[in-house]
């Protein structure tokens, strides 16, 4: 369960505080499946970012499968986002070195798993996401639906409690992304919180429910299947989604 | 994290940037060689003076009379308390180990004269053995006879100027000198040498020992000088020269003197010449050094979005410290390794040019070597590996 509680970060602009997030609370359940959307600057990413332990509220509580963790060591922190938290990027993030396999290792390692249990999880995890054939490629080898599974296979790995994807198909066509949302899906299905951050309101359909955020706050919290509504409320103001 | 799996990861990214690492292998590997070369010239420098010094007698052990107790004085001036004889110099022949040759002397000065003209010499009373012992050689006609030292027959052998001076241009083979009352017949010249610990042979010139030793009344000899096979021989040597000495005196009236301490500060000299270029070298290390970091932060800020990633799927700080450390040490290492084999070449290579200099690098100096690169690989991947660890990993994800 992921618990925020008057949760704010602040960046400094010279005189200027800028509030990319301005008190947001917000109890996301075990195995939920939750859409986070909003304006570009509107604080989406720094929200899952604070999610997942890559960056440090300025002020809150966060509570994370009931351990509070603004208390953590440098030390614990890694190990909290390597065992417990998967991430998917728009970009991937895939290193350009590494084939497909070693890139889906990398957790393995860092966790000091032994080589040959690595490659076998590894290969699975591939499996998983119907690459196993691709294990060798390099990114630059592999298609952008390709690199995004492999992000998948890397972000599965280690078995993590919580997924979070930042615009997990931005960068993808419409087949490919709704191959990746598919193996999203089928995760959270098995028991992964997944929170998902997107502009687009098909992608947030599939969640249960989603937040919208404006100006680093909650300004709606609502069931996904009413999202259509609030779309064209959206239009009819303008700001779009 | 495993060991192997951390070195493989540093690999890995070192061989992707390839003309940036080639580039740092480079600067490391320059200082490497510059310091192997220099102490093997050093060392070659070394060598060639102490096998300098063998020509003309590391391996002679000399006895004085008399028992100097604290440093200053000279043995045999003014104390001597007792006598060195020429019996002294026979028993010490037969039984000290791997003697060579044995030269029995005495010192005095007098006139020198033939014809009208006459000249004041260092006349030193010796024995054939003399110029093996102190590399002397002959301009013409022979040294002094072998056989028994007791003889002292009324022979000479002139020093090159002694020689000029007296005989201008004629060849003064067999003809008769006369030194104080003594009447000498002219056995050869010497070649002309110059300064010689501390004496000029060329304005000596040398009778037979037991011939000085009447000359100058004297009843003890000034030195014997003991040649040994080697220099390796002369610690035994010495000590068995102590007690067959003690043996024959009842006491240590006399004191033994060995090369050691010359060729020491020699040594020393040339010790600390190495060592000073060597750390000139070592400086062009220190630039290798700053070359390293420089592309360790180029590298760290280019693969800024890689950091943020490795951090995401769970490296701690201290992880992207070592990471990035082992990296610079990967990096000058292999330059040092390379380095290595370039100043060894470039030793060969002297060799070949001056085989006289026997110029290797002493093994202390490759470790060294070794061992200073790393350090500087890792003393200056210090910075670069802190920045890399204290990239915030949200903001080097994003593309901000
Ligand atoms: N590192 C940063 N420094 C300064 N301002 C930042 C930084 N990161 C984000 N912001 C600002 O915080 C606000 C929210 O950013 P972000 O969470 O990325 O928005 P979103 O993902 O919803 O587009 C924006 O106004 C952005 O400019
Ligand atoms: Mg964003």
């Amino acid at each position: 369960m992921i618990r925020l509680t008057d949760i704010w970060r602040t960046y400094q602009l010279g005189d200027t505080a800028l509030h990319a997030l301005a008190g947001v609370d917000e109890t996301i359940e075990r195995g939920e499946h939750v859409a986070i959307m909003g304006p570009s600057g509107s604080g989406k990413s720094t929200l899952l970012n604070v999610i997942g332990l890559l960056d440090r509220p300025t002020k809150g509580r966060y509570e994370l499968e009931g351990r509070e963790v603004s208390s953590l060591s440098d030390a614990q922190l890694s190990r909290v986002r390597r065992e417990r938290i998967g991430y998917v990027f728009q970009a991937y993030h895939l290193v350009a070195r590494l084939d497909a396999l070693a890139n889906v290792e990398l957790p393995l390692v860092f966790a000091g798993v032994p080589h040959k249990e690595r490659r076998e999880r590894a290969q699975q995890a591939l499996a998983n996401v119907g690459l196993h054939k691709r294990s060798r490629h390099r990114p630059d080898q592999l298609s952008g639906g390709e690199r995004q599974r492999v992000a998948i296979a890397r972000a599965t790995v280690m078995r993590p409690g919580v997924l979070l994807a930042d615009e997990p198909t931005g960068n993808l066509d419409r087949a490919s992304g709704a191959v990746v949302l598919e193996l999203l899906s089928q995760l959270n299905a098995s028991g992964v919180t997944l929170i998902v951050v997107t502009h687009d309101i098909e992608v947030a359909r599939r969640a249960g429910r989603a937040l919208i955020l404006d100006d680093g706050r909650v300004v709606r919290r609502m069931p996904s299947s009413e999202l259509t509504d609030l779309a064209a409320a959206l239009a009819g103001r303008g700001s779009g989604a | 994290m495993r060991t192997l799996d951390a070195f493989a990861m540093a690999f890995s990214a070192l061989a992707t940037q390839t003309r940036r690492t080639l580039l740092s292998l480079l600067g490391v590997s320059v200082g490497v060689a510059a310091v192997v070369l220099l102490t093997a010239l050093g060392q070659g420098a070394r060598t060639f003076v102490e096998a300098q010094f063998q020509g003309i007698g590391t391996s002679v052990l000399a006895i004085a009379p008399g028992k100097v107790e604290t440093f200053g004085g000279l043995p045999g001036i003014g104390n001597s308390t007792s006598d060195l004889t020429l019996d002294d110099a026979l028993a010490l022949q037969r039984q000290l180990p791997g003697v060579r040759a044995t030269a029995p002397l005495v010192v005095g000065v007098d006139e020198v004269q033939y014809g009208s003209l006459s000249r004041s010499a260092m006349v030193l009373g010796a024995s054939h053995d003399m110029a093996e012992v102190r590399g002397l050689e002959m301009a013409y006609g022979s040294f002094l006879p072998t056989g028994d030292w007791e003889r002292g027959e009324n022979v000479v052998v002139l020093g090159a100027r002694t020689a000029r001076e007296l005989f201008g241009a004629e060849n003064a083979l067999g003809r008769q000198i006369r030194i104080g009352d003594w009447r000498l017949r002219v056995l050869g010249v010497l070649e002309s040498r110059g300064v010689h610990m501390g004496a000029d042979l060329d304005e000596s010139a040398f009778v037979p020992v037991a011939l000085a030793m009447r000359m100058f009344d004297r009843r003890s000899l000034f030195r014997i000088l003991l040649m040994l096979n080697s220099a390796e021989g002369l610690e035994r040597a010495r000590e068995v020269a102590r007690s067959v000495l003690i043996e024959r005196h009842g006491r240590e009236d006399f004191t033994l003197i060995t090369p050691d301490a010359v060729l020491g500060s020699l040594t020393r000299i040339l010790t600390v010449l190495t060592l000073a270029l060597s750390s000139i070298a070592a400086i062009s290390l220190g630039v290798a050094g700053l070359g390293i970091m420089n592309v360790m932060l180029v590298s760290v800020s280019e693969r800024r979005s890689e950091i943020g990633l490795l951090r995401a799927l769970g490296a701690a700080r201290a992880q992207i410290v070592a990471l990035f450390l082992l990296e610079a040490a990967l990096l000058s290492v292999a330059g040092g390794a390379l380095g290595v084999a370039l100043g060894w070449a470039l030793s060969r290579a002297a060799r070949e040019l001056y085989p006289e200099f026997e110029s290797s690098p002493p093994p202390w100096a490759i470790a060294a070597a070794l061992g200073v690169a790393l350090l500087v690989g890792l003393v200056f991947g210090v910075l670069p590996a802190r920045n890399a660890a204290r990239l915030d990993p949200a903001l080097a994800l994003s593309r901000r």
